[in-house]
């Protein structure tokens, strides 16, 4: 008889909804159907029992043509390309557990590598500006149950993370928001009218890449200081009236996203929101957080921080050193400039996110992909391992976008045969030492 | 006569686009949610093109074929959005102004219409730039 397996954590998004219900077939083997996920969560589960998923290693030919090779083979391979490369890449990590991680940093430290995650692309920018001025944050349960003030700037929730609207931000009651949505005000500050613009009470338009200018026009209002008229295209007297209505909230947030990470100013852009943050505190209780989008980005870095003190792009290739330096160790950087010997991509997929002149460069190098599925990556590297679904088909911790660690469940068997993250890296590491005791590849 | 306009373009995450992802970089859904540019109705007129043609996008870095649709999260004129993945990326520079994070949102392209001109999949989209499809 078909069986529920409940309180499951979403593998997709950094809102790590923790009360999805799947249904699995009597044999453990096939997800029947998916309840409470979003439309991006659900895919994600129904994802594993679509046909024609790849179940062994494939390894480029000379033709082109991709041949099945067994795991042995593959892994061999693998750590003979990294023992042989004197600086290679090691990237993604966003979509697999913190302890399958660990494992790849230590082969990282082995081989020289350079450690880094899908954030280089996404909230590195967020990164730096917390390195510099700090954070004053707090977890999502508290936005649910205090924030009366809720800002989204440049971020798009409504598509990007579905249902942390509903679990956390707008919708639900919480202990000192028991009016729920008519007890909060919400605003938007977007160069479109996106879809979490229309489930705001004020939607302030600001021209393109003109985020920094209105940021610092909020701080100027808050001290009460004056404005020019226009600011990034926002009248001021809609400052003024924001400004003032933030106020008088009893706890004020601002989550942001890529509309500020990626836009022309990029840290500095969190720099000013961060410090408009610290501002308001003089008036009410106000913290701001990082829309963390992919799965567990947070987790890596925050392996990353406890092992290095770096949360991306952590330069391992000097061995007894970690060195961390944004445009000199981070990935598109790193290809652009043509400085790897190799790439070793896992759980991720940069060939779809990644500018096309850092995978050209990226193309030419050894290549080695572990991710469970074929994508825009695998299909350009010289070797595909296959490996089971992290959240799916095999366990494991991963942090949520507000840093709280999430002890992950496995939901069905992975197809016979199929090896998870961490035993595929564990595998390498141990062909690593053997490699290195005899001295090389 | 068709011309050809200059826009200011941005990528962003849309939930067709997630949803295509989990489906399979090779699925329809993705490819149907990734392959289009969104603009506005009034550059449409300036295009001189209707709906849902096809058309030319071109950047400093270079050039992709992808379909022009009419928005639906609104977008004020001269502002255009083609979802993240490997066709916008086709388009995006990579330079990062050592930050490590490549110009992703706001850099300026060309919009002409290529009303025959085939959109290429996912998978090949990246293989011909990268110089691995056989012919
Ligand atoms: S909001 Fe995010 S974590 Fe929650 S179900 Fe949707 S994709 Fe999964």
């Amino acid at each position: 008889m078909p069986k529920d397996v409940t309180d499951v954590i979403c593998p997709f998004c950094g809102t790590l909804c923790d009360d999805v219900v799947v249904t699995v077939s009597d044999d453990n083997k096939t997800i029947l159907s998916v309840k409470n996920a979003c439309a991006i969560g659900a895919e994600k589960f129904n994802h594993q029992r679509l046909p024609g998923r790849v179940k062994r290693p494939r390894m480029r030919q000379p033709d082109g043509t991709y041949k099945e090779v067994s795991y042995d083979e593959a892994i061999d391979w693998t750590a003979k390309m990294l023992v042989k490369s004197r600086k290679t890449l090691m990237y993604g990590w966003a979509s697999t557990s913190c302890q399958a991680m660990s494992i790849g940093h230590e082969i990282a430290e082995k081989v020289g590598g350079i450690v880094d995650n899908c954030a280089t692309v996404c909230h590195g920018s967020s990164l730096i500006a917390i390195e510099d001025v700090g954070v004053p944050s707090c977890t999502l349960g508290e936005v649910k149950n205090r924030a009366d003030r809720v800002i989204f700037w440049g971020c798009n929730p409504a598509h990007a993370h579905p249902r942390h609207m509903s679990r956390y931000s707008i919708f639900p009651r919480g202990f000192f928001t028991v009016k729920g949505h008519k007890g909060r005000k919400i605003y938007c500050v977007d160069c479109r009218y996106t879809d979490t613009a229309k489930c705001a009470d004020t939607f302030i338009q600001v021209q393109q890449g003109f985020d920094y200018e209105l940021l610092d026009a909020f701080r100027t209002a808050a001290r009460g200081e004056a404005l020019p008229d226009t600011v990034g295209g926002v009248p001021k007297e809609k400052i003024y009236e924001v400004v003032e209505e933030l106020k008088g909230g009893r706890f004020g947030i601002i989550f942001f996203g890529m509309g500020l990470t990626h836009t022309m100013g990029r840290n500095h852009n969190i720099d000013e929101a961060i410090c408009l943050t610290r501002d308001m505190n003089d008036f009410t209780k106000f913290v701001i957080m990082a829309m963390r989008g992919h799965w567990n980005v947070t987790g890596s870095g925050q392996v990353l921080g406890w092992q290095y003190g770096f949360p991306y792009a952590v330069d391992l290739s000097r061995r007894d050193q970690a060195r961390h330096q944004t445009g000199e160790t981070t990935s598109v950087d790193l290809l652009n400039r043509n400085e790897v010997e190799a790439c070793f991509y896992i759980a991720t997929d940069p060939g779809a996110h990644f500018p096309i002149n850092a995978m050209i460069s990226s193309s030419k190098k050894p290549t080695v992909t572990i991710d469970p599925h074929i994508n825009c990556t695998t299909e350009i590297s010289d070797v595909h391992i296959p490996v089971a679904m992290v959240g799916v088909e095999v366990g494991g911790c991963a942090y949520r976008m507000d840093n709280v660690p999430i002890e992950t469940r496995k939901v069905v068997e992975p197809p016979e045969g199929m090896l998870t993250d961490e035993e595929v890296l564990t595998k390498i590491n141990n062909r690593v030492d053997e490699l290195l005791a005899k001295g090389g590849a | 006569m068709a011309n050809k306009i200059t826009l200011n373009l941005i990528t962003c995450r849309t939930i067709q686009q997630g949803v295509g992802m989990e489906a399979g970089k090779t699925s329809k859904k993705y490819f149907d949610a990734c392959t289009i540019i969104h603009m506005h109705p009034e550059d449409f007129k300036k295009l001189g093109a209707w709906k849902n043609t096809n058309v030319k996008v071109t950047s400093s870095v270079g050039s992709v074929i992808v379909k022009a649709v009419e928005t639906r999260e609104d977008l004020v004129p001269g502002l255009a959005h083609i979802p993240m993945g490997p066709w916008a990326n086709r388009i995006v520079p990579a330079y990062t102004f050592s930050t490590g994070e490549p110009c992703f949102k706001g850099f300026p392209v060309d919009v002409e219409v290529a009303t025959n001109e085939r959109i290429m999949g996912a998978i090949e989209v990246v293989q011909d730039a990268c110089g691995l499809i056989r012919k």
